[in-house]
């Protein structure tokens, strides 16, 4: 048995310590936001955050993982509270098909808890990590922005997180 | 180059002894003398006039000058990481202070558009420029001053019809003054070109001419004293450059296994070789750039350097037939992974083989991805540098180009566990002894990383 | 021919207080309404009879006539509109619930939307060729609005008044005096199973309330919460899960399987085995994926060479046996003066959509249900039946989003593995993921191309005479038939691999746009179709037209050139069509096409400019580029792009704009980087490391669409109509900035580096 915390919540997870992560958020705690894209740590479409790190859940063993604190998409607010940034993803109806954006929500949350305030150009090279293929980019990019400008307080009435 | 080390201050002067203050006068006079002749041989060569504006170049000259500049790796440095190719701006931090280094598109105000060919083969050979100031060696022309006069004009032709590029280089924030370098040239710059090894083919001197000169290898792979100048009898010992670890090139390779010459080429060229690894880190550009350059120019880098690694530890396991079968070290161990271990426990979270099994094997030993770690040349080497380096933020191709992917685990281990790991993989992979304080390595890794993170925004 | 004796309303003209008449005449359908065809068999045949001669029924009601196939008001009230097409990120589900709301009257959340299901929904067959909106949302526009007046007749009888004097809001019908009653209420029993008319009284357009709007997605909320939201998502109870062994290439068979190992570890349920098809299921999903790697080494396969790497790609091409077809002209070739030619290449491209194939089967009481992504449920529900030799009618797929797929992918590919192994395990639900190399390995390409364009301009600088030949692949090998599975090749007894048939013209396949839109006295126009391609190749977004498209177009930059003609101008001058000419003078103006310029110290700046109509049929598209050229890495940074669109009526502005803009993103990405390679026996794009795609660092600094409305014109669609152009707008600005011309694709900084020159 593993315990593990998922967006503050403990859990008993009886799976083999080799296990990567992400198919514990999935089938084992019924968590959808995690999506499987390649399996080698390429494209992003699995990223959770970490103690506060943005990790690729597809290659983290949850062998590694107890006791660390394990962020999900599912953390940052629901349909009926979005977080900030899930907020700005949809005000800049920042999807298309929608698969590659929970990892790159999660990536950018990685990047805002730690610099609320980041240039254009310091998203760009953060999230070059994760891939859209359809070409959402720009999108992305504004709602990135968005949600910087929300947490810090810069846009009157915005939700906090 | 410089060498990442630290020197110690200087104590303050309080209740001097005479014979210190004779020990300073000395020395200030040492300086005065060198910076004087220095001077006068700058004097002897004086800058001549500028190019016209409407000077032609011959295209053959600047075509061979374009693979040479590859093989000097003159991009690489004199590019800033958002700033257009040669234009300079890029900081190299030395540990005297930070050096920038310059704009040498052919912009007039900003560049070397107003260099003339004798100009910039007095900078290439001495070190001295247009304005006759010493130029500091973090600009290696120790090595260049070797570079033949024809293969100095390909050059300047080549740069001289690169588009101009208005860019002020920053201001340096050096410590050293710049009269101090004519000591540091009179010590360490032997001017003049090699005198081709009678007992070697063409092929080889080629290769020396190219090591030694343009392609100045040694700026990395060879260690530095305390004034910052390689150390001679130590040529291709190994180096550090901005936190990598540049591992020796010569008897000291620790390679686990043969570099053959043919390996070599294809390694320098395209940046991957699977009996050893990838050009990473601060080699990457290296092997892009060498990419361009015909092919005979890398064989003979690749025969020079083999040759000098020929009575490394690994060549002399290979000839024994004890190479690394891939899976190991040549002890015959049966690889960690794999269906016959026992599974891992949730207790050894900070267990190197467990977090080896979990984590690294499904890739490297399953003969998916990457290389088998038996081989790679970072398990064997004097520091985790590397190996610490590539685990934390992995190793991506350029943009739009296709290269092996190893991801970043930076997140996915925490400190205890990479340096367990990290342990584990030295212990398994090779037969050297275990690395001292990895923890303090790692920290150093991350720490260094962060600054440059810093940096670039 | 208005007919009065119906109770249904139709036939009435009605008029009232927020049901203005439309621009479109109000026409009453041919004859008396057929309440229900097994009530009156006389008047049945009388109706069938007279719908030989009718008009034909707008969008898929064609092939769906009547009404409650599209629209149900159940007694709770609720409100359900089908559709035989899917979602894939285009944001149809959307659009085509603002049609409904628009003309049903009600707010957009009181509708339920369910999409292609072979036992729910219209058969709306693929869900491609960006005809969605033209076939779907035609249908449902005009069956809610044939609905709408359906109920606003049965309220007129109920209170006895005229139906002109009612009025329609939020589901109820309100009468002058006050009395009102609700849609549910109206409905009964078999109101709506009514045979659609071929024209409707549609709502003014100037007074929309939903149409027109950019209504957010409804489906984005829960996307970005982590909802069920695709297939991979999908969990039912007591469900396995399997992985495949995919053969290492082409034509390899399995020789010798050794399963031992696998099928004694932990979970393994059963392994599969049919010829050389190979799965493995497991209890759990990473049990599955380390049984699927050990029964991998357990086998040992026999392969073929069958791939030439070393040759020239574009010389196969055209040695290929191939069947021509002259799609324009009557003359043969003629040895002709021509000013300009130039051909054109693009290798195989792949669609590598960001989540690998998945589908889930359950084999229960001899029906078999599958959920899929699947473009084309009905014809895949056809292709398994025959796939599996099941009685028909014994299969069921259903549709479930997936990640966008842009065309052809495995998505029918990994819905057959999981039909063939749920056979196997009947009873329990088995979920079936392909892993990213067999996606990139197995999946059909866009089909490798060459084309050839030759023109002469008389003295003026007009185009007198056209040549363009086209060799190409089928762009369409969809399943259909069963041989379009890659598990049927693999079977002990397989089923063989179709000999495709170009799509005819005016849609056309590899031919798609090969037409040009331009007025040029004499075409001729060839295309080259190669039946039998080395690499497995169908459809990939746009077709034949992202290639046709970047040739006519760069040609197009190259004639205007020898004439010396401003591109823009050039362009306008060969056109008489005037939606054509208004997106491409709103692009050139909005993108500061006349005043750019050309100067700044150290970058090589240039714009380039395309235009096309999509199949010459769907959305025109007009795309105007500004570059930076870095020479010494032959890097083509795109600054700046802007781009109008004329897609006919809009329903969602937003939802243009994000596939316009998307597909400009991901034609640069094709444009810039992608090639598939091989060696002589397989395919070595494996994933994205040998398979590059564009990232963060290269996309543009911006991207602005600008949108001409035509409110009342024919939907045109929009998810394929910026590719080509965006393509020819970046070769025409490479060329515009450093003075070079690549016609091969992609435009790879190594290309771009050689073509400058030192």
């Amino acid at each position: 048995m593993i315990t593990l915390n998922v967006n503050g919540h403990t859990h008993e997870v009886d799976a083999d310590p080799a296990t990567p992560l992400l198919y514990v958020l999935r089938n084992d705690l019924k968590l959808n936001g995690a999506k499987f894209g390649c399996g080698l740590g390429q494209c992003g479409a699995c990223t959770v955050m970490v103690d506060g790190e943005a990790v690729y859940s597809c290659l983290t063993p949850i062998l590694l993982l107890q006791g660390r604190s394990i962020k999900t998409l599912e953390g940052l607010g629901t349909a009926e509270r979005p977080g900030p940034l899930q907020q700005a993803f949809i005000d800049e109806q920042a999807a298309q098909c929608g698969y590659c954006i929970p990892g790159m929500i999660m990536r950018a949350q990685a990047l805002l808890e730690r610099n609320p305030s980041p240039s254009d150009e310091q998203i760009r090279t953060h999230m070059n990590a994760g891939l859209c293929r359809c070409g959402t980019h720009m999108r992305i990019l504004r709602a990135v922005h968005r949600a910087s400008k929300t947490m810090q307080g810069a846009i009157p009435g915005a939700k906090r997180a | 180059m410089l060498k990442n080390r630290v020197i110690e201050p200087i104590e303050p002067v309080k209740h001097t002894r005479p014979w210190k203050i004779i020990l300073v006068l000395i020395g200030a006079l040492v300086i005065a003398m060198t910076w004087t002749m220095d001077r006068l041989a700058s004097f002897a060569s004086a800058g001549s006039p500028p190019p016209g504006t409407d000077a032609t170049y011959d295209q053959t000259l600047v075509a061979k000058g374009a693979w040479l500049a590859a093989i000097g790796n003159c991009n690489t440095c004199h590019t800033a990481s958002n700033g257009r190719t040669f234009a300079g701006g890029r900081p190299l931090p030395t540990p005297f202070g930070t050096i920038y280094a310059t704009n040498i598109t052919p912009d007039r105000e900003t560049g070397i558009g107003s260099w003339s060919a004798s100009d910039f083969l007095r900078a290439m050979h001495q070190g001295i420029d247009r304005d006759g100031r010493d130029l500091y060696p973090a600009f290696p022309y120790d090595h260049f001053t070797h570079v033949a006069d024809e293969d100095v004009n390909a050059i300047y032709a080549f740069l001289m019809t690169r588009d101009p590029v208005r860019a002020k280089t920053p201001a340096n924030r050096i410590l050293v003054p710049r009269p101090a370098i004519s000591v540091w040239k009179a010590l360490y710059l032997k001017p003049g070109p090699l005198a081709p090894d009678a007992t070697h083919d063409a092929n080889w001197n080629r290769g020396r001419y190219l090591v030694d000169g343009l392609a100045h290898c040694g700026g990395c792979h060879t260690p530095r004293n305390v004034l910052g100048a390689e150390k001679e009898r130590e040529d291709l010992a190994g180096g550090t450059v901005e936190g990598w670890r540049a591992p020796a090139l010569n008897e000291a390779s620790p390679a686990p296994s043969l570099w053959t010459a043919e390996q070599l080429v294809a390694y320098l060229r395209t940046g991957f070789d699977a009996a050893h690894g990838t050009a990473a880190g601060a080699m990457a550009p290296v092997a892009h750039n060498l990419s361009t350059v015909p092919e005979a120019e890398v064989k003979a880098i690749a025969v020079y350097i083999a040759a000098r690694m020929g009575a490394s530890a690994g060549a002399r396991a290979t000839a024994a037939g004890n190479a690394p079968d891939g899976q190991g070290a040549a002890s015959g161990e049966r690889s960690a992974g794999g269906e016959d271990a026992p599974p891992a426990d949730a207790r050894q979270a900070k267990d190197g083989e467990a977090i080896y099994r979990t984590a690294c094997a499904d890739c490297h030993d399953g003969g998916r991805r990457g290389i088998a770690l038996g081989y790679s040349t970072s398990m064997t080497d004097t520091t985790p540098a590397n190996l610490i380096r590539v685990t934390l933020d992995g190793i991506h191709p350029r943009e739009g180009e296709k290269g092996e992917v190893m991801p970043a685990f930076r997140g996915a281990l925490d400190d205890a566990q990479l340096a367990s790991l990290i342990a584990f993989l030295r212990a398994r992979f090779s037969h050297a002894p275990p690395w001292q304080d990895i923890g303090g390595e790692v920290a150093k890794a991350k720490r260094e990383r962060e600054s440059e993170d810093r940096k670039s925004s | 021919m208005n007919a009065k004796a119906s109770s249904a309303g139709f036939g009435r003209q009605t008029s009232g207080p927020g049901l203005r008449l439309s621009r479109r005449e109000f026409v009453a359908g041919a004859g008396a309404l057929v309440v229900s065809f097994a009530l009156l068999p006389r008047l049945a045949a009388a109706q069938a009879a007279q719908e030989v001669r009718a008009p034909v029924l707008p969008g898929s009601l064609k092939d769906t006539p009547l009404l409650d196939a599209w629209i149900r008001v159940d007694a709770d009230g609720t409100i359900t509109v089908f559709t035989g097409k899917v979602e894939f990120g285009q944001g149809i589900k959307t659009a085509l619930v603002q049609l409904a709301a628009e003309e049903l009257v009600v707010g957009p959340a009181r509708i339920r939307l369910i999409t292609a299901d072979t036992s729910r929904t219209p058969n709306e067959g693929y869900t491609a060729g960006s005809n969605s909106m033209k076939d779907s949302g035609t249908a449902i526009m005009n069956a809610a609005a044939q609905v709408r007046e359906i109920l606003v007749g049965m309220a007129a009888t109920r209170f006895n008044v005229p139906a002109d004097s009612l009025v329609v809001e939020d589901c109820r019908v309100r009468a002058a005096d006050g009395r009102n009653v609700a849609y549910a209420e109206l409905v009964a029993g078999q109101s709506l199973h009514v045979t659609a008319q071929p024209r409707s009284r549609l709502r003014d357009p100037t007074s929309r309330t939903v149409f027109g709007k950019a209504l957010r997605r409804l489906d984005i909320p829960g996307k970005v919460t982590g909802a069920v939201a695709y297939v991979q998502d999908l969990r039912l109870p007591n469900m396995a899960h399997a992985r495949a062994v995919r053969p290492p290439s082409y034509g390899a068979r399995l020789r010798s399987l050794d399963s031992s190992a696998a099928e004694k570890m932990p979970g393994v349920l059963k392994v599969v085995r049919d010829g050389s098809f190979l799965a493995v299921v497991a209890e759990g999903e990473y049990q599955a994926i380390g049984a699927m790697r050990l029964l991998g080494r357990g086998a040992t396969w026999d392969e073929t060479v069958t791939l030439s790497p070393k040759t020239d790609l574009y010389a196969e091409l055209q040695s290929l046996p191939h069947d021509d077809y002259q799609i324009r002209g009557d003359a043969s070739a003629s040895a002709k003066a021509w000013s300009v030619e130039s051909s054109y290449r693009r290798p195989y491209q792949m669609h590598a959509a960001i989540g690998p194939s998945c589908a889930v089967a359950l084999y229960d009481g001899g029906k078999l249900t599958v959920w899929t992504h699947s473009q084309g449920v009905y014809p895949l529900k056809g292709a398994i039946t025959e796939l599996l030799r099941l009685p028909p009618d014994s299969v069921r797929c259903i549709h479930m989003e997936g990640s966008g797929c842009y065309g052809h992918n495995a998505a029918d590919d990994a819905a057959a593995d999981a039909a063939l192994i749920a056979v196997a395990i009947p009873g329990r639900p088995v979920r079936v993921q392909w892993m990213r190399e067999h996606e990139h390995l197995w999946e059909p390409f866009g089909s490798a191309m060459l084309t050839s364009a030759k023109a002469t301009l008389d003295a003026q600088g007009t185009i007198t005479d056209w040549q363009f030949d086209v060799w190409s692949g089928t762009h369409s090998s969809r399943p259909g038939q069963a041989g379009n599975l890659a598990a049927a090749w693999l079977l002990q007894s397989p089923f063989a691999l179709p000999t495709p048939k170009p799509i005819p013209q005016p849609e056309g396949g590899g031919d798609r746009n090969a037409v040009p839109l331009y007025d040029i006295a004499n075409t001729r126009i060839v295309h080259h179709f190669i039946p039998k391609m080395p690499l497995r190749v169908s459809a990939l977004r746009s077709l034949g037209a992202y290639m046709n498209v970047f040739s006519i177009e760069s040609f197009m930059d190259e004639l205007a050139l020898a004439a010396k003609l401003d591109p823009v101008t050039f362009r306008l001058r060969h056109l008489k069509d005037t939606r054509a000419q208004d997106v491409i003078r709103l692009a050139a103006e909005r993108f500061g096409w006349n005043g750019f310029q050309q100067r700044e110290s150290g970058k090589r700046l240039g714009r380039g400019f395309a235009f096309a109509r999509y199949k010459n049929l769907g959305a025109y598209a007009a795309v105007a580029m500004e570059v930076d050229v870095d020479r010494e890495r032959g890097r083509i940074d795109v600054v700046r792009v802007v781009a109008a669109v004329d897609s006919g009526d809009v329903v969602n502005p937003d939802g243009i704009r994000n596939q316009i803009e998307g597909g400009i993103v991901q034609s640069l990405s094709w444009s810039l980087y992608e090639s598939v390679a091989f060696d002589d026996t397989r395919v070595t794009s494996r994933d994205w490391s040998s398979y590059p795609i564009m990232r963060f660092a290269s996309v543009p600094q911006s991207i602005d669409v600008h949108i001409i409305e035509r409110p009342g014109t024919p939907f045109l669609g929009t998810g394929e109509a910026a590719q080509g152009p965006a393509a020819a707008a970046l070769a025409n600005a490479l060329a515009s900035a450093v003075g070079v011309r690549i016609r091969e694709l992609p435009l790879t900084s190594k290309r771009v580096k050689a073509a400058i020159g030192v």
